[in-house]
């Protein structure tokens, strides 16, 4: 997928005057959150259960390379091929070269992120075969030309449903539908045969367990499960990080993953699957397939913000952003939006192409507080703005400002003489209702509101005149 | 470079050493071996939500959170009744109108049942994937969330739980467990290893995705009803 994640500012410009996406957004808050929330409760501690995913996760990271090992020996006695790929460009070729193998000709897709790294959809189409996204959400993007989703959750958040009426029309050339129902039960319908004829099916993995060599499934389409059950073929596509040791880390995982996503208690269909089809079976795969993912993973392993790895990709932290909730997804410009975004993107595809990212943040930590496996994600963003100041990567006036403002504040009567005529500038500038309309070096600011001006004395001004009385 | 798959040994040992790497792991890993099949030996357990009363109650009640239907019949023999009833009693829109059919499809388990007797028209076969109705069983179930486990296996073909519009899953209250770990320590315990799928179904296929709308029968059955029998 194409960067563009330093527009971000631009971008984010043209979406605050987006009326529709800006509807759009406004019901994320009455769905998403509060169902988040009413969910809580039926688990008896949900702190706990938070730490406990937390320690889960972090089990996996710790001794990553022998989890692997025990997933990769699993897997194969029960008749499945491990492949790693060690970048986005590997992962293409191996699912050509699995295709090629099967003589498979058509491959029904269940949604997956670190697809949409590698652009797969395209590396398949352009080698000659047909693939169908069956996630409707992801579907309605690929009949828009491979539109960019916007949530990992909700990919086709962002859309109305005329603009998905027009969609199907155009792309099935049936009248057009005006009910969701209606097109709904139209989508079912197209993809029903995709899922019959199909010869390959592509997932990614919610989670490999190391225990049974399985990959863990999760949708409430039931696209998965179609799509594995099927082909004949089944490749399931995954990050190194996505390694949970046990079925029971996978029970309790499955208790924070639906309720942070969606508020549900369970997702409606949760499948794993280990190996091929035995003998006499009628349904599923004859030959199964794991690709082991690192494309950068790695990279953020033996870095400072390693804990970014725990993420089970449930979306909470974007559904609770303000900056998120805002903007929407496609301001962050690459696959993962939101605070996670900010800091996957600049990891996978480089600091000086996505440091905006890392700065798009109020640092409210409404994020931190709602992930299931706790990462910190504001102390990220912090640790990244910092390398993006020390690297030289900020423009050259932000780098003058901030030396200039350590100058300052390291000098403390230095400090204190400035901010004594500091605050009685701004509140000549206010004039009389206080208010600041215009800063001519913080327009961003001041263009879309007012600024409060200072009463006119400083902190220690104030301070000195009370303890003296 | 992309690696072929013909030789893919080169990139599993580059991302290992890359793991090992990151992580400051030098010299021999047996330790960690050690201590991560202890770790799998020992089965630990997160929190879990207490259960009070009644299995059977929680799983009903909680299976219909999740827009299922359930029905308690004293034996299996007034299954294909309570089917018939079931369908007859569906009001759906003209729409949906031919998902009323009294034909459809069930897990060999079921062949001898007197669905005739009953004014169905039920084969025992795996779905073809045009089939109104598919009758199966379940392996167990789930009180927590009110979830049928289905195993794959020869008798449990298990797309008939899927294709067809109407799921209708025969469940016997002695296989109700508490939670999800208890789902797998059944299937460790009775079976030995896991199948090649686990299907755990909590209700009907749905989709959100359209101005987050929920739609029942994205892709799956628009409708799970669950025959409690025993």
């Amino acid at each position: 997928m194409q960067v563009s994640s330093m527009k971000f500012k631009a971008t984010a410009h043209v979406k605050l005057h987006d009326a529709r996406l800006q509807e759009n957004l406004a019901k994320l808050k009455p769905k998403f959150v509060n169902a988040r929330r009413n969910s809580l409760s039926e688990v008896d501690d949900f702190e706990a259960t938070r730490a406990a995913g937390k320690a889960i996760r972090d089990r996996a990271l710790d001794n990553l390379d022998v989890w692997l090992e025990i997933f990769e020996r699993n897997a194969a006695a029960r008749g499945a091929t491990v492949l790693f790929a060690e970048n986005p460009a590997d992962v293409n070729a191996l699912v050509l070269e699995i295709a090629a193998r099967h003589a498979v000709r058509k491959i029904v897709k269940v949604k997956s992120m670190v697809s949409e790294e590698s652009a797969l959809d395209h590396a398949i189409e352009a080698a000659g075969l047909q693939v169908v996204e069956t996630d409707l959400g992801e579907y309605i993007l690929q009949i828009n030309d491979y539109e960019a989703p916007s949530h990992i959750v909700g990919p086709v958040l962002h859309k109305s449903k005329d603009e998905v009426a027009d969609l199907f029309a155009k792309a099935h050339g049936t009248p057009r539908k005006t009910g969701v129902e209606e097109l709904c039960r139209e989508a079912r319908q197209v993809l029903r045969q995709h899922y019959l004829t199909a010869d390959m099916g592509v997932s990614g993995g919610n989670f490999f367990v190391a225990e049974t060599g399985s990959v863990v499934l999760v949708t409430n389409e039931g696209n998965a499960t179609l799509s594995t059950t099927l082909p004949k073929v089944h490749v399931a596509i995954s990050g190194i990080e996505k390694i949970v040791p046990t079925l029971e880390d996978v029970a309790t995982l499955m208790r924070l993953l639906p309720r942070s996503a969606t508020g549900q208690s369970i997702s409606n269909y949760v499948d794993i699957y280990t190996g091929p089809k035995g003998e006499g079976e009628h349904h599923g795969a004859e030959h199964m397939y794991f690709i082991v993912v690192d494309s950068g993973r790695t990279g953020i392993l033996g870095s400072e913000v390693r804990e970014a790895l725990r993420c089970i990709r449930c979306g909470a932290c974007m559904n609770h952003c303000p900056v998120y909730q805002n903007v929407g997804g496609h301001s962050y410009g690459w696959v993962y939006p939101g605070p996670i975004g900010s800091i996957l993107t600049p990891m996978y595809v480089g600091l000086e192409q996505a440091q905006e990212l890392p700065a798009a943040s109020t640092l409210c930590n409404q994020c931190g507080v709602v992930c299931p496996v706790m990462i910190p994600l504001p102390d990220l963003q912090r640790k990244l703005r910092e390398q993006a100041f020390s690297r030289g990567l900020r423009p050259w006036y932000e780098r003058a400002a901030l030396k200039a403002w350590s100058f300052v504040a390291l000098r403390p009567g230095l400090y204190a003489l400035a901010t004594r005529i500091g605050v009685r500038v701004m509140k000549l500038v206010a004039g009389r209702d206080g208010r600041i309309h215009r800063l001519p070096i913080g327009a961003g600011w001041t263009d879309g509101r007012d600024l409060a001006a200072p009463a006119g004395r400083t902190f220690r001004e104030l301070y000195r005149a009370r303890g003296a009385r | 470079m992309a690696t072929p798959l013909t030789d893919p040994r080169a990139a599993r040992d580059a991302v290992l050493a890359r793991v090992r790497s990151a992580l400051k792991l030098t010299g021999d890993r047996g330790a960690a071996r050690a201590a991560a099949e202890a770790y799998l030996a020992a089965r630990a357990q997160g929190p879990r939500p207490r259960i009070d009363g009644d299995l059977t109650e929680r799983f009903v009640l909680r299976a219909g959170h999740m827009a299922s239907t359930v029905e308690r019949l004293a034996d299996r023999s007034a299954v294909p009744q309570a089917v018939a009833r079931y369908l007859d009693a569906l009001q759906l829109p003209p729409a949906l109108a031919a998902q009323q059919s009294r034909a459809g499809v069930c897990w060999p388990e079921f062949a001898a049942l007197d669905w005739a007797g009953a004014g169905l028209a039920i084969e025992a076969r795996p779905t073809q994937g045009d089939d109104r109705l598919g009758i199966t069983g379940c392996y167990c179930a789930i009180a927590e969330t009110g979830t049928l486990v289905v195993l794959s296996g020869p008798d449990t073909p298990t797309a008939t739980t899927l294709l067809p519009d109407t799921h209708i899953a025969v469940l016997a209250p002695d296989r109700i467990v508490a939670g999800m770990e208890d789902a797998f320590a059944l299937i460790r315990r009775e079976r030995g290893a896991v199948p090649r799928a686990i299907n755990m179904i909590s209700g009907p296929s749905r989709t959100g995705d359209i101005e987050q709308t929920i739609v029942l029968g994205a892709h799956g059955p628009f409708r799970v009803h669950i025959l409690l029998v025993g």
